[in-house]
């Protein structure tokens, strides 16, 4: 395989998530983490996943990677249950969970190495690309821990990007960033979702972030976590976080929401 | 240079007390000789060779032990980690086994092996792989649990990210633990070359016991100065530009 066709954004997936259920065993009891969810993903979709802490969002997040199973129900993936995970679903998690004893371009490398009919001349290529992608190029051999919280998330993009996944499913990946970095990321992740034509799930807890990002947005709410209320967030793209006409979507939503929050605003806000 | 500097105005000054001490006639010159002397004793046993053959034996035995510790430590130590029952079993006898001081397996050794090689290097494999396995499987332990799983999105099977994430990622403890090891295998060398004296090679406790026994303090303390030594130059060669490569990539270390 050349590094041209490597390079061309893989075909989206359509993802369906079919009577999801899962608890969990704990001291305190059992937890109902998710409690019969379905929910259908479209090709190219990008979908924002809100709700209060405990609502069983990153839960959902890793039955569709692949890395926890659920109780009963199953995630189809262009119609094919998900069982384990795969380079075709790559996550971003709220940590960077980059590896220390790497530096930034090994750490991308990491996931293209164990794809076949490359050669490492190749892998190189394809892995300078998406630090290019990500704006990391003038990075790509320092340490992790000499990169800022921003750049450390850029990071965890092009090493997700780089296997050419299909759907992106990212937690909460910009929570730990201070509001200027965030916003910088915004018109990247929605620029590189234009570009790259990835299947995005997005966990968040800002209800902005969600409208700013998503095409769709789910409510979730918790004990026992199920889907609450869907909105269709039809504004273009790119779209600006403070703009005037994304905050009247916000606030209609943070209104919805607020009726599952026990103590409306604590969690929540258009920030 | 300043870091140099200071070093070698404090050892000067050690020699100095030392000096002044024998000057002083405190202990006569049989307890404890002069600098000159034991200066004296070393350039001659560096120029007949004594000391380097000495050195060369004592060091081929620690190696060849340390590296057959490091050999067995390093997978006991990620096994003990990943199963439960590795744990129960090895993991515990690990644990008792490096409480006991490396100087309890000479008596043992010696019956097993009898006044031989075998008995030397028996005495540095126990002395090193205890420390070798915990610290290896503290190590794993402390592996923040979301690099296994980013590995595994990224399709790495369980023995790539064994060998490519869990144990990279607990480097910094395997590390230490090697170190430490290390000077535990030094130790125990030490006692075994003072204790059993073996016709195959004369190693630097064997000359330690030597000097002992002719009474020579010159000869007792050079050896003692050269063990330091040794041990100091490992240190600084060997151990220190790794630890100096972890703490710069993990961005960790002196603030
Ligand atoms: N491995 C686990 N063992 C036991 N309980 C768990 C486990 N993982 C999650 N839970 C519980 O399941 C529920 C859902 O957790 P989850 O992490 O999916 O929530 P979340 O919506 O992502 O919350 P947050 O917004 O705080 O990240 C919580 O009550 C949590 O305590
Ligand atoms: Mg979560």
């Amino acid at each position: 395989m050349s590094v041209q066709e490597e390079l061309q954004s893989a075909r989206p997936a359509k993802l369906f998530i079919d009577r999801v259920t899962k608890h969990f065993l704990t001291r305190g009891g059992k937890v109902h983490a998710l409690e019969d969810i379905t929910l259908q993903i479209n090709e190219g979709d990008f979908v924002c996943l809100v709700g209060p802490s405990g609502c069983g969002k990153s839960t959902l997040l890793n039955i569709i990677a692949g890395l926890e199973k659920p109780d009963a129900g199953q995630t189809l993936m262009d119609g094919k249950p998900v069982t384990q995970p795969g380079r075709d679903r790559m996550v971003m998690f709220q940590e960077s969970a980059l590896f220390p004893w790497l530096d930034v371009l090994d750490n991308v490398l990491f996931g293209l190495k164990f794809k076949p009919n490359l050669t490492s001349k190749e892998r190189r290529e394809v892995a300078e690309f998406y630090l290019r992608l990500v704006g990391l190029e003038e990075f790509a051999h320092a340490n992790v821990h000499e990169l800022s919280g921003g750049m450390k998330q850029r990071a965890a993009l092009a090493r997700a990007l780089a296997p050419n996944p299909r759907v992106l499913l990212m937690d909460e990946p910009f929570a730990a960033l201070d509001a200027l970095t965030r916003e910088q990321l915004y018109g990247d992740i929605q620029r590189i979702w234009a570009e790259r034509k990835k299947t995005i799930v997005f966990v968040t807890h800002n209800v902005r972030e969600a409208v700013c990002l998503g095409n769709r947005v789910v409510l979730f709410s918790p004990h026992p976590g199920r889907v609450r209320e869907e909105f269709t967030v039809d504004l273009p793209h790119p779209r600006d976080i403070n703009s005037v006409e994304l905050a009247g979507h916000a606030s209609r939503i943070t209104r919805a929401l607020s009726g599952y929050v026990e103590e409306p605003g604590k969690e929540f806000g258009a920030e | 240079m300043k870091r140099l500097l200071s070093s070698t105005i404090f050892f000067a000054a050690l020699l100095l007390v030392w000096h002044y001490l024998v000057l002083r006639k405190y202990w006569s010159q049989v307890l404890l000789p002069d600098p000159a002397a034991v200066w004296e004793y070393l350039k001659i046993v560096v120029a007949d060779g004594t000391l380097l053959a000495a050195a060369e034996v004592t060091m081929r035995r620690l190696v060849t032990g340390y590296l057959i510790g490091v050999a067995l430590g390093i997978p006991f130590g990620l096994l003990t980690a990943r199963f439960r029952m590795m744990e129960d079993t090895v993991g515990v006898m690990a644990l008792g086994l490096q409480t006991l001081p490396s100087v309890c397996w000479v008596p043992l050794a010696l019956l097993w092996f009898g006044q031989s090689e075998g008995a030397m290097l028996f005495v540095v494999v126990m002395g090193s792989l205890w420390s070798i396995i915990i610290s290896t499987d503290n190590g794993v332990r402390h592996v923040p649990p979301i690099y296994a799983r980013a590995a595994r999105t990224m399709g790495a099977s369980q023995f790539v990210t064994w060998t490519r994430v869990i144990l990279p990622a607990s480097l910094p403890f395997v590390v230490s633990g090697m170190k430490q090891g290390w000077a535990f295998a030094w130790r125990s060398l030490m006692a075994a070359e003072i204790f059993v004296p073996i016709l195959t090679g004369f190693g630097l406790g064997q000359l330690l016991q030597y000097g002992r026994d002719l009474h020579a303090m010159d000869q007792v303390i050079g050896v003692m100065l050269a063990i330091v030594l040794i041990g100091l130059l490992v240190d600084k060669l060997l151990f220190s530009p790794v630890e100096r490569f972890l703490h710069r990539r993990w961005g960790t270390g002196r603030v």
